[in-house]
């Protein structure tokens, strides 16, 4: 297949894609709004038959239709389904460009909300998150639908400053840790929803805690991706920090991330306001994303929009 | 470690000096403390990136300036155009590295003193820890510690105990991590004292010495003088460039020869480095070689102009030629370069492939060049001495390579001979980058084992014929992973002992 196909082919797999994760948003919705109240979903403890890890039960309701965890399995299928598409897209407009496939912020947004349902879909694997899944999807519908209604850019070269090996490095570890501050956003913002009552979604302390758990696990790698910057900001423009308006917002998104993880430790800071710490600095890493690239001008701009 | 530090005293007035000192460290030393410096610390770094910084785009700065003088002076008078440098931002930071180390300095000392401490004993009742599991009754205290040893447990026992603890690098990560961003502070502010950084622009052919009077631009740290840099230099022998069809920007390289003993081509994201001092290819553009001949016949000027870009895509750029030696009269001329014409005075393609310079305008009489005020080469002369100048040329005149033009009334003739391409480059040395690199890389790791480690205690009690474990965790969040490494555990301890004491674990 010549270039052109294959990115035209690409083009087509990330509709695809945007339509999957849509349906899929409506499969986890039905569960949710249909399935039983959460009666399931257990402490994380009593996953493992040992200890004393509490299963809460607190049924309540009516007896829910057969068919709501049916809708969640396929909506989960079709998550798997736009994943394909959503990988199959990047690969192959990484082979028609010939070069790392997240050069732009097309490409940079196509690639984060990959990270974002790959971040739900293992953890998927390891315990039942269904009833995130249809939040998860909305956050990457509309950011692929973001992508390619505003940021799209035709496939083909980079400026010479972004040939580099350190794009795999720097953007990767960026993306990846994006990705799963989306999922802590989400659980985090569902947390916030959620009342005290009985409700079809997971106890508030259990969404807080899935919301920590992302957020540890992207925090050192959204460092490595800052550091990883500096890095290469130090071989190609002869400093490794600059206070570049990307730089700042960088540093700001980090300082936020910090301040949640220890306002988790700080006494009298449970709960509401360490969510609402932790959207702000998610609110830093957005700016940081699409604000700076479009209102603000500096060396970064490049991996813009046209 | 989850150290939930209390909250500082409540009663504070009344307790002497040494008592209001004390208080006054307590609560800057407090999370809560730290946690408000943090916000403290990214509310300030916001105007840094709304407000042209002076250090990154000082022309922006300076047009601020000329729109809105008053408003410009109040951001001046903030420092909002330097906010990376600030007192107030310096004191955000400040104070938040001095709780960073009143809070590492005791906190390794407890570290240190617990890296010592024996695991305590086992409780009484290990159905009451949150992790509890029956164990067959056969096994005894000493196979029981043998296993957990093997699981690189830290491991003490009693009669009819076994207390058992590990992650201890959870804390150790905690304060390697911490320790490090102080690390990082020492060496930014000695590469800000010790380095310099400069900009220079090098024609095809020409060459660089590093000397402070060789910079176009030059920015020293505070403790830089001229004695202290680098010794080298180089010449450009040649530049390429090359451009997809559509004109974008493939790759482009400059070849140096560095102190007349070796090749270097230097590319973007490949510096060279010599004895640590950094050289960077930042720019390039084009650089068109005129001839002069003033009206007595004279060449008074015959060199490459560079020229300023004006429109990126194609490298349709403006010149300008002084020629202050000129006679009867000094000359000066404005240009527009256009690497492939495209017939009406704009460029089609940035690669030199018909390349056409423009007469637009030309100028005599005294361009006050010898009045001692340093004047810019990218303008004939500042505005008040323009004025008095007399226009004999405007235009728009095409010149080939090869092509001359006689300027009007006899002034003198410009002759156009070739193309030469030009490069910037900037110059930096900065000590404290491989300093800076080592406690990031020290950072990260620190913080990967501060986060991804538990630290857990696990007991067995043996008693009667009956054995049980208990265990716990004191990081919060991952019960979850516990529970599951809890269970491992107790199979490992469950196992039945095979005849010659060795069983396979799983
Ligand atoms: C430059 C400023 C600081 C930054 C960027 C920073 C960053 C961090 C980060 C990312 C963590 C996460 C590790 C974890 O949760 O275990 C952490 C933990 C921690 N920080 Fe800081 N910190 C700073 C200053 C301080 C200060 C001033 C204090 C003392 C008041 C402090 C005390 C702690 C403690 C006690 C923990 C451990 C939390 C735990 O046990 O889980 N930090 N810090």
């Amino acid at each position: 297949m010549s270039a052109d196909q294959l990115a035209g082919l690409s083009d087509t797999l990330i509709v695809v894609a945007v339509f999957a994760y849509l349906l899929a948003m409506i499969g986890f919705a039905l569960e949710l709004a249909f399935g039983r109240s959460r009666a399931e979903v257990k402490a994380p403890e009593a996953k493992v038959g040992v200890g004393g890890g509490g299963s809460r039960v607190e049924e309540s309701g009516p007896e829910p239709p057969a068919w709501a965890p049916t809708a969640g399995r396929a909506a989960l299928a079709l998550a798997w389904l736009g994943w394909a598409a959503n990988l199959a897209a990047i690969v192959l407009r990484g082979l028609a460009v010939g070069r790392w496939p997240w050069g732009n912020m097309y490409e940079f947004v196509v690639a984060i909300c990959l990270a974002a349902t790959t971040a739900f879909l293992v953890a998927q694997t390891r315990s039942n998150v269904r009833f995130l899944g249809a939040f998860v999807m909305i956050a990457v519908v509309l950011g692929l639908g973001f992508s390619v209604r505003f940021l799209y850019t035709q496939a083909g070269p980079v400026v010479p400053a972004l040939n580099s090996y350190w794009i795999a490095i720097h953007v990767t570890a960026a993306i990846l840790a994006t990705g799963l501050f989306v999922v802590g956003a989400v659980a985090g913002i569902l947390s916030l929803v959620r009342g005290e009552g009985p409700s079809r979604l997971p106890l508030r302390a259990d969404l807080e805690r899935i919301a920590h758990r992302a957020i540890v696990l992207a925090f050192p790698v959204w460092t490595f991706a800052v550091i990883a910057g500096a890095m290469w900001a130090d071989k190609a423009w002869g400093r490794y920090w600059g206070w570049d308006p990307k730089e700042v917002w960088s540093f700001i998104t980090w300082v936020a991330y910090a301040a949640y993880l220890h306002a988790r430790v700080t006494a009298g800071w449970r709960g509401r306001s360490t969510t609402i710490v932790q959207l702000l600095a998610f609110g830093c890493l957005l700016f940081n994303l699409i604000g700076v690239n479009i209102f603000l001008d500096g060396l970064h701009s490049y991996a813009g929009v046209e | 470690m989850t150290a939930v530090q209390t909250p500082p005293a409540e009663k504070a007035p009344g307790l002497g000096p040494a008592g209001w000192l004390r208080w006054g460290w307590r609560t800057l030393t407090s999370m809560r403390t730290a946690l408000i410096l943090l916000f403290l610390l990214a509310l300030a770094s916001i105007p840094g990136s709304l407000l042209p910084q002076r250090g990154v785009e000082p022309d922006k700065v300076a047009q601020l300036y000329e729109s809105n003088p008053a408003l410009a002076e109040w951001y001046d008078r903030l420092f909002l155009f330097d906010v990376f440098a600030s007192p107030w931002f310096a004191a955000v930071y400040l104070l938040l590295f001095t709780s960073l180390i009143g809070c590492i300095v005791p906190r390794t000392v407890t570290f240190a003193r617990e890296l010592r401490r024996r695991p305590p004993a086992a409780p009484r009742h290990l159905s009451r820890l949150p992790h509890h599991a029956e164990l067959p009754g056969e096994l005894t205290v000493e196979e029981a510690a043998r296993r957990l040893r093997r699981m690189r447990f830290r491991v003490v026992t009693g009669d009819g105990w076994v207390s058992a603890e590990k992650g201890y690098l959870r804390e150790a990560g905690n304060l390697v991590f911490h320790i490090s961003l102080l690390g990082l502070l020492v060496a930014v502010a000695v590469g800000s004292l010790f380095g310099y950084r400069g900009n220079v622009l090098v024609v095809e052919g020409d060459g660089f010495a590093n000397t402070v009077a060789a910079y176009d631009q030059f920015t020293p740290g505070r403790l830089v003088d001229a004695q202290s840099l680098e010794p080298f230099w180089f010449t450009l022998k040649d530049f390429r460039a090359t451009y997809s069809t559509r004109g974008q920007e493939l790759d482009y390289s400059a070849f140096l020869r560095v102190d007349d003993r070796r090749d270097y081509e230097l590319k973007v994201n490949e510096p060279l480095d010599v004895g640590g001092t950094q050289t960077y290819l930042i720019g390039h553009g084009y650089a068109p070689v005129v001839k002069v001949t003033d009206g007595k016949g004279q060449v008074v000027v015959d060199r490459a102009v560079p020229c300023l870009i004006t429109v990126r895509a194609t490298l349709l750029s403006d010149c300008v030629v002084k020629a202050p030696d000129a006679r009867p009269s000094q000359l000066g001329l404005y240009l527009a370069f256009a690497p492939t014409r495209d017939g009406h005075g704009g460029s089609r393609f940035p690669a030199p492939l018909a390349p056409e310079l423009r007469l637009m305008a030309a100028f005599t009489g005294d361009l006050g060049t010898r009045s001692g005020v340093p004047q810019s080469v990218y303008q004939i002369a500042p505005p008040e001495i323009m004025a008095k100048l007399d226009r004999i040329f405007m235009g728009s005149h095409p010149l080939k390579v090869g092509d001359s033009f006689d300027l009007p009334g006899g002034a003198g003739k410009i002759e156009f001979t070739g193309v030469k391409e030009w490069i910037t480059l900037q110059i930096a040395y900065d000590p404290g980058r491989v300093p800076a690199l080592v406690s990031a890389a020290l950072a990260v790791a620190g913080i990967v084992g501060s986060l991804m480690i538990r630290r857990r205690r696990v007991f067995v009690r043996v008693a009667g014929g009956t054995a049980e474990a208990g265990g716990l965790t004191r990081t919060e969040g991952s019960a979850a992973g516990f529970a599951e490494e809890f269970a491992d555990i107790v199979r490992v301890l469950s196992t039945r002992v095979q005849s010659n004491g060795d069983r396979d674990v799983r």
